[in-house]
């Protein structure tokens, strides 16, 4: 039978050990797997390495949408600049033109956007934060206070 | 029912849960029995008060009441009965309605049942519970009352989202709900026993059979929403790491360490203070969790509410519970009298080991979660956190826990023998490599493949290991039937309830394995008569057609399914589009083959050309989820149905202990 020091030495050590097996999981995994957003203007002033996992927010651009197939091709704007985007999949049930929405994926050498998942809110009036405050960025927003994101039974949903 | 009478019922029950939250308090402390009985009746009150506006908003739910205005944003008179009623809490209001109606419940279920409960820590849990009330109703009635009115009366309201309207959906928030609040009777106890200055193993079993209950329904209530997830969203998948689902985890992973922990303050009067700390923590995130998913600070699949005035309230309520709690922590629990001794090879050690793992793998998701919301707050950049990160730090938490999990139940109190129990668990080793060996050579030896059978060969070690304890107990083999019989009878539920979980637990890990390894899908522009091919099925695409449900228009398409010269069966995947509010769904076609499910989603077509977008998913071993989740679910069942966690028994317990230990 362990003495109460000796078990409150034991105690201390599984917990710093526990400590650091988290902090190590955790520092390991954040360097791969966060996910910056970027407005359209954003990636027209930087470039980004090819392959970088990103995502991208804007306004679905009127008379972009091009389906071949099983895959899409748009654009989104922020007002200021747009960005070709090219998707292979089923779209969310509320994507359509003038919508907003935000894709992952990654940019192509070519300077369009491969997108992995298309997220749309189920809601029409619903405008992402993001997509919100890019086209805010880009001068351009006009009105709608901001109790608009989040009006009641939205939910983002990708296919 | 009048909505009036809700409102004025639900008013009137503030004041009493502050007279609940004070009175007793202030006579446990001056050791005034007649303040402290009052604890019992202002519970009671509460409950038949809450209950009353409960009841009256549901029936203006049901009745399509469009002058509340909560009626009409979220229902319409079109809608069936069972949505109608589960729009009562499918929105922000109503939802806390539920919930502080949740709290009531169980805090009249103390009053009534708790004969046995020593006076002063009843009337101080009951006090607790009385001040979790009070912030809640005022919460309701300042911020996000569900009796308001308009004028004039609309003729239609605005429905619920479609989404929401499915009967797995319709059940999730309550059973979600039963969770995290029955996480409040634990936090109340802890609460009180801190005033008290005494945790002991009565307290133990005093709280063990609230956590054990909330446990049990969290665990289904997550698996309804996995599962909803899976049928509704039609992506094919069913855990996305999203916000929303992480809420509801956290509270589960570090509820599940309490539960575990609590096993040694009973048996052993061992690691008390963490114990508190533990139900404390885990009430805290069961708020948290509440008010991120209700506050919409999180962008996320249910976010269906949101208002900043709120948001300060919630903060301001979070701050008074978790700050007032970890505070009165601080102070007290240096105070409480050391636990018991046991070696670093004992039950106690794997219970302990057991509880970092799990609370570590709790910080984690939480840090993941919260991680955008700080670095938004500290101009970090606008970024979110994926599912890579959670696999990232959370499989390799979970590996050595599982393993561990197959040990420590055979483990002796005190010290044991490692040496003696592996020798104990060849049998299960033996099996664990038969069945590595055969998923490998029934799936290949991609690294893939390798990676899916090591997670079956875990969940194979898991569920030999779960049965040669239990049949340790038994004897089995060991003993005529009829005797065999008698000694299963004997032995206490909570243990056939642990291995029945701990079984669960397996399956849902075959599940998880299986999915993430062998999952295949294809996507195809498909007219009538074409077929696309997924894992060995031929689907052929049959046409499609547009029927009429009660409240929506459906494109419904019609698919066969064969795989070989099997049977073929009928798939039939429909986009819905509701008529109010007009959105959009996708309900897949599922075809459940026992182990494996065949999943087709239609999608939109190239406009007017009777050519639609189709995916269609192979999905192994997805249907053990569920069947792991159910097993879950009813272990816990089982084990609160042993004699000893009847609230009204806690002092024979001692007796039944000793009885089963012999």
């Amino acid at each position: 039978m362990a003495k109460r020091k000796t078990q409150r030495l034991y105690f201390i050590l599984l917990g710093g050990l526990a400590v650091a097996t988290g902090v190590a999981l955790v520092l390991t995994a954040f360097e791969d797997s966060i996910v910056f957003f970027y407005s359209p203007t954003e990636i027209s002033q930087q470039t980004l390495s090819p392959g970088q996992r990103i995502r991208i927010g804007g306004l679905v651009e009127t008379g972009s949408v091009n389906a071949e197939g099983e895959t899409t091709t748009f654009s989104v704007t922020d007002t200021a600049e747009s960005l070709n985007i090219v998707y292979r999949g089923i779209l969310p049930d509320l994507f359509r033109e003038g919508q907003g929405i935000v894709a992952e994926g990654y940019m192509l050498a070519s300077g369009v956007f491969q997108a992995s998942d298309v997220l749309a809110k189920h809601d029409e009036t619903y405008m992402p934060p993001e997509v919100a405050d890019a086209i805010k960025a880009a001068g351009e927003w006009r009105g709608d206070e901001p109790q608009q994101e989040a009006t009641s039974n939205s939910t983002m949903a990708s296919p | 029912m009048n909505p009036e009478i809700g409102h004025y019922a639900l008013a009137l029950a503030l004041p009493v849960a502050l007279v609940q939250a004070f009175v007793p308090l202030f006579g446990a402390a001056r050791r005034d029995a007649a303040l402290m009985a009052v604890a019992g009746p202002a519970a009671l009150l509460q409950m038949l008060l809450i209950g009353t506006a409960f009841a009256a908003l549901t029936q203006a739910f049901i009745a399509s009441d469009f002058s509340v205005i909560n009626v009409y944003q979220n229902s319409h008179t079109a809608k069936p009965l069972l949505y109608k009623i589960s729009g009562v809490w499918g929105n922000h209001e109503g939802s806390l309605l539920l919930w502080v109606l949740i709290l009531a419940v169980f805090g009249a279920a103390v009053a009534a049942f708790g004969g046995a409960l020593p006076d002063r820590l009843k009337a101080r849990a009951l006090a607790v519970q009385g001040m979790i009330g009070t912030g809640f109703l005022a919460f309701i009635l300042f911020t996000s009352n569900p009796f308001l009115r308009v004028n004039p009366t609309p003729a239609q309201g605005l429905g619920l989202n479609p989404l929401l309207q499915d009967p797995g959906l319709a059940i999730h928030p309550p059973m979600l709900y039963l969770g995290y609040v029955g996480f409040s009777m634990a936090f109340s106890f802890a609460v009180a026993a801190l005033l008290e200055g005494r945790v002991d193993a009565a307290w133990a079993r005093w709280v063990r059979p609230w956590t054990l209950a909330a446990w049990s329904f969290l665990t289904v209530g997550i698996g309804l929403g996995s599962w909803w997830a899976y049928y509704e969203l039609g992506w094919g998948g069913w855990w996305f790491w999203d916000p929303v689902e992480n809420a509801s985890f956290i509270p589960w992973l570090t509820g599940t360490a309490l539960l575990h922990s609590l096993i040694v303050v009973e048996k052993r009067e061992a690691l008390k203070s963490w114990t508190i700390l533990l139900a404390i923590v885990t009430f805290s995130l069961s708020l948290l969790g509440t008010f991120l998913v209700r506050s919409g600070i999180l962008t996320s699949v249910h976010a269906f509410a949101s208002d900043p005035t709120r948001g300060v309230f919630v903060l301001a309520l979070l701050a008074i519970a978790v700050g007032g709690s970890l505070t009165l922590y601080a102070i007290r629990a240096p105070k409480l009298e050391p636990g018991g001794l046991f070696s670093p090879i004992s039950r106690e050690s794997g219970l302990l080991i057991n509880n970092l793992f799990l609370a570590t793998a709790a910080a984690t998701v939480l840090l993941g979660t919260l991680y955008p919301l700080i670095a938004d707050a500290l101009e970090l950049g606008n970024l979110s956190v994926g599912a890579p990160y959670f696999n990232t730090v959370f499989i390799p938490l979970m590996v050595p826990l599982v393993l561990l999990m197959g040990i420590g139940p055979m483990m002796a109190w005190k010290r044991s023998d490692l040496a003696g129990v592996l020798a104990r668990l060849k049998g299960a080793l033996f099996g664990v490599g038969l069945v590595f060996a055969l998923a490998l050579s029934l799936s290949g030896i991609d690294a893939i493949d390798i990676a899916g059978s090591a997670g079956i060969a875990l969940a194979a070690w898991l569920f030999f290991a779960s049965f040669t304890e239990w049949a340790g107990r038994v004897r089995l083999f060991k003993l005529s039937p009829a005797n065999l019989w008698k000694r299963v009878k004997a032995l206490p539920r909570a243990s056939h309830g642990m291995t029945i979980a701990h079984m669960g637990m397996a399956v849902l890990i075959v599940g998880v394995s299986g999915s993430s390894a062998w999952k295949q899908e294809n996507i195809l522009t498909m007219g009538a008569g074409e077929t696309i091919t997924v894992a060995g099925f031929d689907v052929t695409f049959h046409g499609a057609e547009t029927i009429r449900g009660p409240n929506y228009e459906s494109v419904q398409g019609t698919f066969s399914a064969t795989r070989g010269d099997g049977k073929a069966v009928t798939l039939k995947p429909e986009r819905r589009i509701y008529d109010q509010p007009a959105q959009q769904t996708t309900e897949a076609a599922i075809h459940t083959a026992f182990w494996a499910d065949l999943y087709v989603v239609l999608g939109d077509g190239p406009a007017d050309t009777g050519r639609y977008v189709v995916r269609a998913y192979f999905e192994p071993f997805v249907p053990f989820l569920w069947y792991g989740i159910l097993m879950m679910g009813l272990g816990g069942l089982v084990s609160l149905s042993d004699r000893r966690h009847r609230i009204g028994a806690p002092l024979r317990a001692a007796s039944i202990v000793e009885l089963a230990k012999g």
